[in-house]
C-alpha cells in the first residue's frame, strides 16, 4: 500500500542532521545564532564554578588551622564576587536562549508544516492514491510532534552537555593531568554502554511504533465493525484476536521501555563508580605526596582533589543526560527525514502553456482577450514557433484518440479508447467495477496523464493546457461528497470563491439543495463538521452538487453514488443532477439506468476496453453486453 | 475512577509495588553516597592511611553496585508493570464493549471508542508509569536530600528552607498561568491536524477546483495560529530552567561565602571542606526534586481527562444482558408483536414505534417497505435484541425474546445489517462468520444461495481471496452478496435482510429471493428494501409510516388499497414502463 516506507529502519543519514539545522537559521537567522550564542556562554559558565571554587578552597586550607576569617575575608568575597557576576552572566544567556528557543521550535514547526502542506498540495494524485491516509497524517502529528522535541529539548541539551563536557575537560587538566585520564577512560566505558543499551531501547521504540500502528488498526477496524460482531455473536473471537495483538504490543512497549529505564541508573552509577575512583587516586596522591602532572602547575592538595570531584560528578551528569536523549534524538531525526522525504518529492508535472481568460467577440467576430467578467471564455493559446498568440472560444468539446494508460507498469488498464463529446452532449459510462470508468476521467481533467494516445479538448491537446486552466473549466460531483468544515455556504462557494451569498443560494435553488437547507437549524449558516457527517448522504450530495453548480463549467463529470438513498431523496438529487447537466458536455458514471437511458452516447466498458457504443435504443437493439445489463442480467457497479 | 482504573493492575501488581521500593532504596542510597564521600574526603584530608581509603572506596563501590541493582530493578519492574497495566487496561476495555448492547454503542460512538482504546489508554499508562517511579523518587529524593543536608551541614542547611518554597512558588506560578493555554491549544493543534486530514480525502476535489493555494492559505493561518499560541505557552515555560538555576547558584553563593566562613571561623568543627561540595550535591538534588515533581504534576493534570474517559467506559454496564439460563432452543421461526412500543434511548420523547401488533408464520417471506425514518429498521432490531422493547413483548417461536440465551437467539435470528462490514481477511474467513466449523462445501453452498459463487469463482484466488480493510476491494453489490452469504451460513430460523441487495442489480436480487424460497423454506424471511421489486412476490408485505404499520397484505391487495405503496410502486415502475 505504502510507497514511503513506514517501518524504514532507524538508518537517518547525516545529511538530516545538517538540513536540519539549516532549516533552523534560514527561518531565524538571527535568534538562532543569539540563541547559539546564549548556550555556549551559559555551558561555559556552568562548567567554570569549580574554578572559583578551587581558590575558595585553597585560601580555606591556609586559613582554616589558625581560625582566622579576617586574613581571607577580602580574598574570598572578591572571589565569590567575580563568580556571581558570571551567573548573572549565565541567568541572562540560559533565559534568553529559553525564551528564543520557543519562538524558534514553534516557528520552525511551522514552517515545516506549512511546506509540507503547501508541497503536499502539488502533489500528483497518484501520490494520494498510492499513500494510506494514515500514512500521510502521520507526518503531521507523530513525525512533527518527535521533531518538536528534538529542536527544543535534544538539541539544546546535547549542544549544553557538548560544551560543558569540553570546557570541563579544560579545567580538568588545568587541575591535573592525571585525574582527568581517569575521567576520559570512564567516559569511554559510559559512551559504550549507551551505544548498546541506549541502541537497544531506539530499536525497540520504533518497533513498538510500528505495532502501535497495527494495534490501532485493528482496533479501529473492530470498533466499525462491532455491530456486526454483535450480531453475529463473534465477541469472543474478536477478544482472541485482540488478545494476541495486545501481548505483542506489551512485550515491545516493555523491552523498549526497560532499556530506556535502565540506561539512566546504570551511567549514573558508572559516575558513582568513578567518583569512588578519582576519591582513591586522589587520596593516593595525597598520601604518597606524588608529583601532580597540571596546566596550571598546581600541586596536588585537598583544594584541588574537592573540586575535581565535583567536576567528575558534574561531568558524569552530562553525559548522563545527554545518553537519556538518545532515543528522542533517533525517533526525531527519523521523523525529521520522513518530513524531509514528502517535501522533496517531485511535484506534479504541468507543462501547459494554453491559458484560460475572459475574452469577448469584437463586431467582426473575432474574439479578443479582456480582463473583464463576459460569461464567454476563450483558450490563449500562445505559439512561439510564430511568436503569435490565438484564442479558440471555450466549447467544451473533448475527443480521446486511441487512449492507453496504465497506473502500474505492465498493467494497463484502459486500452485504445476513442470517444467524442460535442459541446452539450451527455456521455455516459457503463461497465463493472474495475472495468475503467473512473480512469477515464481520471484523465480527463489529468490527475494522471495518458501514456499513448491523444485527448483533444476544444482541438487543443490537453496536455499543453495549464492544469488549473483545464481544471478549471471542468467541474466536478464524485460519490464521495468531501465536504469541509465550514458553513453550508462556504462549502457552496467553494465552487467560485467569489460569488455572492445571491449566486450560492440560486446555485442551490438550481440544484434543489434549498429546499433541506433552509429547514436546517440555521439554514445556510449551519456549520458542518467531520466532512457533513451530520446530513445524510443524499443531503451531501445535493450541496457537492450545489458547489459545482456555481462553478458553472462548460463541462462536468458526474459520478453518481451508489449507496442506498430513498426513493424521494432519489427523485431531487436526480432532478439536481438534470438540472446541472443542462447545456454543459456531461461524462457520467452512471448507477442508474434513468441517467443511462437518457445519455446521448452509452459507453460499455468492460476491462478497460469499448465493447459498445450508441445510444439507448441503439444498444438495446443490438441485444448485446448493455441489452443483458439492462434487462437485468448484469449489476451496472 | 481511579479505583476502577488501579484494578486492571491484577497480575502485575507486584511490579506495581515492587517499583516504588526499589526506587525508594534507589534513593537512599543515592543519597548516603555523597555522605560517605564527604567522609572520605575528611579523611584524605586528614592524611590518613591508604588503607582506609580502600575501606571507603569498597563501600562506595558496593553501595554504587547495589544502587545501580535498585535502579535497574526499578527499571525493569517499572516498565513491566507499566506495559502491563496498559495491556489490562485496552483489555478489559475491550472486553467491556465486546458485552455492548446497541444502544450502549450508540452512546459512545465509534471514534470516541478508538480514541479511548490508543491514546486515552496510553496516557493513563504513562501518568501510571510516572506515578510508580518519577513520583515517588522525587518527593523521596526531596526529604531525603533534606534530612542528609540538615545532619550533615547543620545550620547550612537553612537555606534549602528559604530556597524551595521559592522555586516552589515559581514553579507553581508558572504551571498556573501556562496550563490554560496549553489546554486551549491542544484543541486549536487537533483542529489544525483534521483540516489536514479533510484535505487528504478530498484532494480530488481541491484538485478540480483548483483551490491549492486556498487551502495553502488555510492551512497557513490556522497553522499560524497554533504557532502564536504554543509561543506564549512555551515563553512563559522558558522562565522554569532559569529559576532553578538562580536557586542553585544563591546557594552555591551562600555555601561558599558563609560555609567557608563557618569552616576557617570555627577551624573545622562546625563544618570541613568536604562536606561543602557535599551540600552542593544535595542543594542540586533537592532542587531537580522539586522540578520533576512540578513536571509530574502537569503530566497528570493532562491525563486526568483520559483517566476519566477510560474509566467511564469501565463502569458502563450493558443494557442488554443474556437472561441466567436463557432458553438454548428456539422452536421455530414464527415472530410477534404484542403492543411493542419503542423509543431510543436519551432524551427522545417521540416513540419510534408507537404500537404495533403484528404475527408472522414460521417460514413466511415478509416484505418491509416505507419511506426513510418510517422505523423500518427499528423494528426489525428488536427480534434479536438489539435493542429492547420499551413498552410490549416480542416473542420468537412463541416465547418472549428476553428469556432466550442471548447467543442462541442471535444465532437463531439472522440479521444482514444495513451498513454491513467485512473485515480484513479472505472471503473464507470473513463467511466462516456465521459458522466457524462450516466446511468449504457449505461455505460454497451458501455463496450460490447468495449469488455470490459467480464472481468469487472470477477472482483468481476465489474463496481465499484477501478482503481489505473495510472490503474497498469489492464493489457494493458483491459485498452485499458476501454479507448475506455470512448470515446464511448461520442456518437461522429467522433470516432478516435490512436493504441488503440494494446495489445488487434486479435480477441478481429476484434469484437470490427465489433461491431462499427454494432452498430455506422453513426459514421465516423479512427482507426490508427501498424497491418494491424486491418485496412484491412476498407472502406478506408490511407498510410502515411514521413509526406504524400502516397496513399489511400482499402486493395486488396493497395495490387496491393502499396509497403509499402505491405511489412507490408507481414512482419507481413509471419510467420503466414508458419506455419499453
Amino acid at each position: 500500500m505504502s510507497d514511503m516506507k513506514t517501518e524504514k529502519a532507524p538508518k537517518v543519514g547525516k545529511g538530516t542532521v545538517k538540513r536540519l539545522i539549516k532549516t533552523i537559521f534560514k527561518g531565524y537567522p538571527v535568534r538562532a545564532s543569539i540563541a547559539a550564542v546564549c548556550v555556549l556562554i551559559n555551558a561555559v559558565v556552568s562548567a567554570t564554578p569549580s574554578i572559583y571554587m578551587q581558590k575558595v578552597i585553597a585560601l580555606v586550607e591556609s586559613a582554616y588551622k589558625t581560625g582566622n576569617w579576617d586574613m581571607i575575608a577580602r580574598d574570598v568575597t572578591i572571589t565569590v564576587s567575580i563568580l556571581a557576576a558570571t551567573y548573572v552572566i549565565s541567568v541572562i544567556s540560559s533565559f534568553t536562549f529559553y525564551r528564543l528557543i520557543a519562538v524558534i521550535t514553534q516557528g520552525t514547526l511551522k514552517n515545516l508544516r506549512c511546506e509540507m502542506f503547501a508541497k503536499m498540495e502539488t502533489f500528483p494524485l497518484s501520490f494520494f492514491d498510492r499513500n494510506s491516509d494514515g500514512d500521510i497524517m502521520s507526518r503531521y502529528t507523530n513525525d512533527v510532534d518527535t521533531l518538536r522535541e528534538l529542536i527544543s529539548e535534544c538539541i539544546p541539551q546535547i549542544m549544553i552537555s557538548g560544551i560543558v563536557v569540553a570546557t570541563l575537560i579544560g579545567v580538568m587538566l588545568y587541575f591535573s593531568v592525571w585525574l582527568t585520564l581517569v575521567v576520559i577512560v570512564s567516559v569511554v566505558i559510559m559512551l559504550l554502554v549507551t551505544r548498546k543499551i541506549g541502541g537497544l531501547s531506539a530499536k525497540h521504540f520504533i518497533k513498538q511504533r510500528k505495532t502501535i500502528g497495527k494495534a490501532e488498526g485493528f482496533v479501529e477496524e473492530m470498533m466499525h465493525g462491532q455491530k456486526v460482531i454483535k450480531v453475529f455473536c463473534h465477541e469472543e473471537a474478536a477478544k482472541e484476536d485482540f488478545d494476541k495483538i495486545n501481548e505483542e504490543l506489551f512485550r515491545d512497549t516493555e523491552r523498549a521501555n526497560s532499556y530506556g529505564n535502565v540506561l539512566a541508573p546504570v551511567l549514573n552509577n558508572i559516575g558513582n563508580v568513578l567518583y569512588v575512583v578519582l576519591a582513591f587516586v586522589s587520596g593516593i596522591f595525597l598520601v604518597t605526596n606524588a608529583p601532580n602532572l597540571s596546566f596550571s602547575g598546581l600541586a596536588f592538595s585537598i583544594s584541588v582533589a574537592v573540586p575535581f570531584l565535583n567536576m567528575a560528578k558534574q561531568f558524569a551528569g552530562n553525559i548522563n543526560r545527554v545518553s537519556n536523549q538518545i532515543t528522542s534524538v533517533v525517533m526525531g531525526l527519523a521523523g525529521a527525514d520522513r518530513i524531509f522525504e514528502l517535501i522533496d518529492k517531485e511535484p506534479e508535472y504541468d507543462g501547459g502553456y494554453v491559458t484560460l481568460v475572459n475574452a469577448k467577440i469584437g463586431e467582426d467576430g473575432e474574439l479578443t482577450e479582456t480582463s473583464e467578467h463576459t460569461g464567454i471564455w476563450a483558450w490563449k493559446h500562445p505559439h512561439s514557433a510564430e511568436n503569435t498568440v490565438t484564442y479558440e472560444r471555450l466549447m467544451g468539446d473533448v475527443r480521446l484518440f486511441n487512449v492507453d494508460f496504465e497506473y502500474v507498469e505492465g498493467k494497463p488498464v484502459l486500452h485504445d479508447i476513442s470517444l467524442y463529446a460535442k459541446p452539450g452532449q451527455k456521455v455516459a459510462f457503463v461497465g463493472a467495477t474495475g472495468a475503467g470508468k473512473t480512469t477515464i476521467t481520471n484523465l480527463l481533467n489529468r490527475f494522471y496523464d495518458i501514456a499513448d494516445g491523444k485527448i483533444r479538448y476544444d482541438g487543443i491537446n490537453i496536455n499543453k493546457i495549464k492544469k488549473p486552466d483545464l481544471r478549471r473549466s471542468m467541474g466536478i460531483v464524485l460519490q464521495d461528497t468531501n465536504l469541509f468544515t465550514g458553513t453550508v455556504l462556504e462549502n457552496i462557494r467553494y465552487g467560485k470563491l467569489d460569488a455572492t451569498d445571491e449566486e450560492c443560494i440560486a446555485a442551490a435553488r438550481l440544484t434543489g439543495a434549498d429546499e433541506f437547507i433552509e429547514r436546517l437549524p440555521e439554514g445556510y449558516n449551519t456549520f458542518i463538521t467531520g466532512g457533513g457527517a451530520s446530513l445524510s448522504q443524499g443531503q451531501r450530495q445535493l450541496i457537492s452538487i450545489a458547489r459545482a453548480a456555481v462553478a458553472n463549467p462548460p463541462v462536468m463529470i458526474l459520478d453518481e453514488a451508489t449507496s442506498s438513498i430513498d426513493t424521494r431523496t432519489e427523485a431531487i438529487v436526480q432532478r439536481g443532477m438534470d438540472a446541472l447537466m443542462k447545456g454543459r458536455t456531461v461524462f457520467v458514471i452512471a448507477h442508474r439506468l434513468s441517467t443511462v437511458k437518457n445519455a446521448d452516447v452509452i459507453i460499455v466498458l468492460d476491462h478497460g476496453r469499448i465493447i459498445e457504443r450508441g445510444s439507448h435504443d441503439q444498444l438495446i437493439e443490438m441485444k448485446g453486453q448493455y441489452y443483458s445489463l439492462y434487462t437485468g442480467a448484469f449489476e451496472l457497479e | 475512577m481511579f479505583r476502577k482504573l488501579i484494578k486492571c493492575l491484577r497480575e502485575y501488581k507486584k511490579y506495581a509495588i515492587l517499583t516504588p521500593i526499589a526506587v525508594g532504596l534507589e534513593v537512599v542510597l543515592e543519597c548516603i553516597i555523597p555522605f560517605i564521600t564527604a567522609d572520605l574526603v575528611n579523611n584524605i584530608e586528614n592524611g590518613c592511611d591508604l588503607s582506609v581509603i580502600v575501606k571507603y572506596g569498597l563501600i562506595l563501590v558496593a553501595m554504587a553496585v547495589a544502587s545501580l541493582a535498585f535502579g535497574a530493578v526499578a527499571g525493569k519492574t517499572c516498565s513491566v508493570a507499566t506495559a502491563g497495566f496498559a495491556k489490562n487496561l485496552r483489555k478489559d476495555i475491550f472486553y467491556r464493549v465486546q458485552d455492548f448492547s446497541f444502544e450502549n454503542i450508540d452512546k459512545f460512538s465509534t471514534s470516541s471508542l478508538v480514541t479511548r482504546l490508543t491514546t486515552d489508554v496510553q496516557f493513563v499508562s504513562m501518568a501510571f508509569s510516572l506515578l510508580i517511579r518519577v513520583a515517588v523518587r522525587s518527593p523521596f529524593m526531596l526529604v531525603f536530600a533534606f534530612t542528609m543536608a540538615f545532619m550533615m551541614g547543620g545550620k547550612m542547611a537553612w537555606i534549602f528552607v528559604f530556597l524551595v518554597p521559592f522555586l516552589g512558588a515559581g514553579l507553581f506560578l508558572i504551571i498556573r498561568i501556562v496550563m490554560p493555554i496549553f489546554k486551549k491549544v491542544f484543541k486549536k493543534y487537533d483542529a489544525l491536524n483534521e483540516s489536514v486530514q479533510e484535505n487528504v480525502k478530498a484532494i480530488r476535489v481541491v484538485k478540480s477546483f483548483v483551490r491549492e493555494d486556498y487551502e495553502q492559505e488555510k492551512f497557513e493561518k490556522a497553522s499560524e495560529d497554533v504557532r502564536a499560541d504554543f509561543t506564549k505557552a512555551e515563553r512563559i515555560l522558558a522562565f522554569n530552567n532559569p529559576l532553578m538555576q538562580v536557586c542553585l547558584h544563591i546557594n552555591m553563593i551562600f555555601v561558599m561565602t558563609f560555609g567557608s566562613y563557618l569552616v576557617v571561623s570555627t577551624t573545622g568543627a562546625a563544618l570541613r571542606v568536604a562536606q561543602l561540595s557535599a551540600l552542593l550535591t544535595y542543594s542540586f538534588m533537592i532542587l531537580n526534586s522539586l522540578m520533576m515533581i512540578s513536571m509530574i504534576f502537569v503530566m497528570l493534570t493532562i491525563s486526568i481527562e483520559s483517566c476519566r474517559r477510560c474509566a467511564e467506559v469501565l463502569s458502563e454496564e450493558s443494557t442488554i444482558v443474556s437472561p441466567e439460563n436463557g432458553a438454548k432452543d428456539i422452536a421455530d421461526g414464527s415472530i410477534d408483536f404484542d403492543g411493542v412500543k419503542f423509543r431510543y434511548p436519551g432524551n427522545n420523547k417521540v416513540f419510534a414505534l408507537g404500537g404495533i401488533d403484528l404475527h408472522i408464520d414460521s417460514g413466511a417471506t415478509v416484505g418491509i417497505i416505507g419511506s426513510t425514518g418510517s422505523s423500518k429498521t427499528t423494528l426489525i432490531q428488536l427480534i434479536c435484541r438489539l435493542y429492547d422493547a420499551t413498552e410490549g413483548t416480542v416473542r420468537v417461536g412463541g416465547k418472549d425474546v428476553k428469556d432466550y440465551d442471548l447467543e442462541t437467539l442471535r444465532n437463531g435470528v439472522a440479521v444482514v445489517l444495513q451498513k454491513n462490514i467485512l473485515f480484513s481477511g479472505t472471503i473464507r474467513e470473513n463467511l466462516r462468520w456465521g459458522d466457524p466449523n462450516a466446511t468449504d462445501e457449505e461455505i460454497e453452498e451458501a455463496a450460490r444461495l447468495a449469488c455470490a459463487d459467480e464472481f468469487i469463482n472470477q477472482f483468481p484466488e476465489g474463496y481465499d481471496t484477501y478482503i481489505e480493510q473495510g472490503g474497498v476491494n469489492v464493489s457494493g453489490g458483491q459485498k452485499q452478496r458476501l454479507c448475506i452469504a455470512r448470515a446464511l451460513l448461520k442456518k437461522p430460523k429467522i433470516l432478516i435482510l435490512d436493504d441488503s441487495t440494494s446495489a445488487v442489480d434486479t435480477k441478481t436480487d429476484a434469484k437470490i429471493r427465489k433461491a431462499m424460497r427454494e432452498y430455506i423454506p422453513a426459514t421465516t424471511k423479512l427482507i426490508i428494501a427501498q424497491r418494491t421489486a424486491s418485496v412484491e412476490d412476498a407472502d406478506i408485505i408490511i407498510v410502515m409510516d411514521g413509526g406504524r404499520i400502516d397496513a399489511a397484505g400482499s402486493h395486488d391487495e396493497l395495490m387496491k388499497t393502499n396509497d403509499i405503496y402505491r405511489d412507490i410502486y408507481i414512482s419507481q415502475n413509471k419510467a420503466g414502463a414508458s419506455d419499453e
